[in-house]
């Protein structure tokens, strides 16, 4: 069980600077250009992660991936899935009709709706490959939408790990069901 | 009319055209220099609080930032300069001390720039250490005055006989040694002028590179006792945090008698520095402040200074070096003899340009002299009186890059303490604020917002990386004068050279002109 590698986060480090949030939207932005997301494109494009604070304690959080994932289990549509290479939760917006019941079940808060945009859940993708998530995009269909496509660089690294500027977001190889215990 | 110190000193200048109003620039910055309006969706730039630490210029995603030096000039005056007028004026509006942070940043000559070093031709033969062994390890403690060799006894010659290549054994019982993979140790910042993150980066990075660092007067915080065997520790005027585990916790002790940035003057950290852990470490209650006095106030000559020195050797049954670090004064050599003829180990000398959390800036800016003379003073005279061997001298303040280290061990040190260099190498890029707790690096302040920024593996790494570099270039410049051993440039003049140096000058560094030969 458990993910190849997970994003692992060290809030002591995390200094609340947010570029983990910029970098996130303009990764799922159409042109990923950091200055045409936030200046030329309508609507804004949304982040996937979301640094939360609380006096001087700050963390970035996105999708846990958990192992018993309860929007799996919520998800009428299909349209989050199980990536079975990377094991990572992952989502077919084409299918997504927004009734929002992930939102509702997920115990972390890091499913947010895409309301300007189409009517869909919004959530980290681990800034897989391309080619991960259109072979497993939906169960039978081959089509993959221009939107779809868009989806993820190739990155070796999450864009927020990378863009990180003091190390408090990590990528680690995970740790035998360490993912289990998300409650 | 009350007149305000205008113009700012930085001007912040943001491209509109890349700023994407993130606010990145307006969460990093501790002075509240930017400033977000909703209501517009942009970001503005109050100048007058900006430091010029180029934090939000590093931290800007699109690269929008730029941190530029006012160009509102005052009437040109050499007499009455920019800088102080602005003192002048600030004095008026305050009636206070003027404080500053890191070193001296007067024009005063750097020597180290005026000496050139030798390199091998012909008729001797330069070193390529890549593909020869090079020396840097360096021992820092007091060398005997002669060493015995004696004939093994021939029942241990014979029970020995696979891992002994010699019949001879060393009879001389030598001084504890500090053992130092490069002469370059981290020169004294305590916990408390500095963050823990910094101590952790530094201890760390010492441990790993086989040196030191110092605990400046802040006491051991108790997560850094890991690192005790890559520790000096100090015992200043305010004694803080000295206690007997303190003192066997560490590799070496050093007595503080003077900072290079201060000579003569004590220390202050201010009560709202001193959180549960500071107090905690220094022994003090919480929210004090730490005031260390000028003088040691059971020191008032060499006899004194003896007896601290052997009660530290007692507390730690003769198995530490203890040294002393002095600041670079005027008669710093006569003094230096007296420490070791006082049974110091090794004498750390704090040049004119070593730096501090805080201190009265005219202090800052106008006592001690420059390191390089005084450590060419300093060991001229302890050979002049034979007792050079008797203690190591480490050269501090104001050490830039590897030229200056091999400068300053040719001239006569063994090692060097650098202290800027390494804040540099973590982040700083000398505002100097430090003395207002609010820096954006997260070194110098204990507020819980900002020292999470220093994340100590990448501290630690920066630090490394740049003893290396250090040491790789030293082995090359080493290579170039045909010497394959640090020991072997100690005290070595003759591979110094001074250009645009008065007689004088060059007499007290004792070196010659550039041109001369042997």
């Amino acid at each position: 069980m458990g993910t190849k590698k997970r994003i692992v986060i060290r809030e002591e480090y995390c200094m609340g600077c947010r570029l983990c949030e910029v970098h996130c939207l303009v990764q799922h932005s159409q042109t990923r250009n950091i200055i045409k997301a936030f200046k030329g494109e309508f609507p804004k494009p949304l982040s996937r992660i979301i640094v939360e604070e609380k006096g001087y304690v700050s963390f970035a959080l996105q999708c846990r991936h958990c192992t018993d994932a309860p929007c799996l289990q919520a998800c009428i549509t299909g349209t989050l899935y199980r990536d079975k290479k990377t094991k990572a939760v992952l989502c077919n917006e084409d299918k997504c009709v927004g009734c929002w019941m992930c939102i509702m079940v997920c115990p972390f808060g890091v499913i947010s709706r895409d309301l300007k945009n189409k009517k869909i859940a919004s959530k980290c993708d681990l800034c897989l490959p391309n080619e991960e998530i259109q072979s497993r995009s939906s169960s039978g269909s081959r089509r993959t939408s221009k939107k779809t496509a868009t989806f993820g660089m190739g990155e070796e690294l999450p864009v927020c790990v990378k863009n990180c500027p003091n190390g408090a977001i990590v990528f680690e190889p995970g740790e035998k069901d360490a993912l289990r215990n998300h409650w | 009319m009350a007149k305000r110190p205008t113009p700012t000193e930085f001007v912040v200048v943001r491209d509109e055209q890349k700023c994407i109003s993130c606010q990145a620039c307006v969460r990093m910055c501790a002075n509240d220099a930017h400033v977000y309006d909703a209501q517009l969706d942009t970001v503005s730039v109050d100048n007058e609080k900006c430091v010029g630490c180029h934090f939000c210029e590093t931290i800007c995603p699109t690269g929008a930032l730029t941190i530029q030096r006012n160009p509102s000039e005052f009437k040109l005056n050499a007499n009455w300069d920019a800088r102080t007028i602005k003192n002048i004026t600030k004095q008026a509006q305050t009636g206070g001390v003027l404080l500053a942070g890191m070193g001296c940043d007067r024009p005063y000559p750097i020597y180290w720039d005026h000496i050139l070093l030798n390199a091998s031709q012909v008729t001797n033969p330069s070193i390529d250490p890549l593909r020869e062994p090079m020396e840097l390890r360096t021992y820092i403690g007091r060398k005997p005055d002669v060493i015995k060799l004696g004939v093994m006894s021939s029942e241990f010659v014979e029970k020995n006989k696979k891992l002994r290549t010699t019949n001879y054994e060393l009879r001389t019982q030598l001084s504890p040694q500090l053992k130092l993979e490069t002469p370059i140790l981290f020169s004294a910042m305590s916990y408390g002028s500095i963050s823990l993150n910094a101590c952790k980066s530094l201890a760390r990075a010492a441990a790993s590179a086989g040196t030191f660092y110092n605990t400046g007067e802040g006491g051991l915080h108790k997560d850094l006792y890991q690192y005790g065997a890559n520790t000096i520790v100090q015992v200043a005027s305010g004694r803080f945090g000295v206690h007997k585990k303190y003192l066997q916790a560490a590799a070496a002790i050093e007595i503080k008698i003077g900072q290079g940035a201060k000579p003569g003057i004590g220390g202050h950290l201010p009560g709202e520095k001193v959180s549960y852990e500071i107090s905690q470490t220094r022994m003090i209650p919480e929210g004090t402040d730490a005031l260390s006095p000028a003088p040691h106030h059971d020191i008032y000559s060499i006899e004194d200074l003896k007896q601290l020195i052997y009660a530290l050797k007692e507390a730690t049954r003769y198995q530490k070096p203890v040294g002393v670090k002095i600041s670079a004064v005027h008669n710093v050599a006569p003094i230096a003899s007296g420490i070791v003829r006082s049974g110091a180990d090794f004498v750390a000398i704090d040049g004119l340009r070593g730096g501090t959390g805080a201190a009265p800036t005219v202090i800052r800016d106008n006592v001690g002299i420059p390191i390089e003379l005084a450590i060419a003073v300093v060991d001229q005279r302890l050979r002049e009186e034979g007792i050079r061997n008797q203690a190591s001298l480490i050269a501090a303040g104001g050490i830039r890059n590897s030229a200056d280290i091999i400068k300053a061990i040719a001239i006569g040190a063994d090692a060097v303490y650098i202290g800027t260099a390494a804040l540099v190498a973590m982040g700083c890029n000398l505002c100097q604020k430090c003395y207002t707790g609010k820096c954006n690096w997260g070194l110098a302040t204990q507020d819980p917002y900002l020292t999470k920024r220093l994340n100590p593996d990448i501290g630690t790494e920066r630090l490394v990386n740049l003893l290396r570099a250090w040491s790789l270039e030293i082995k090359e410049m080493l290579g170039g004068m045909g010497i394959n051993a640090i020991e072997s440039l100690r005290g070595n003049r003759e591979q110094l050279r001074g250009v645009g140096l008065s007689d004088t000058d060059l007499k007290l560094l004792g070196i010659k002109p550039a041109g001369e030969a042997w």
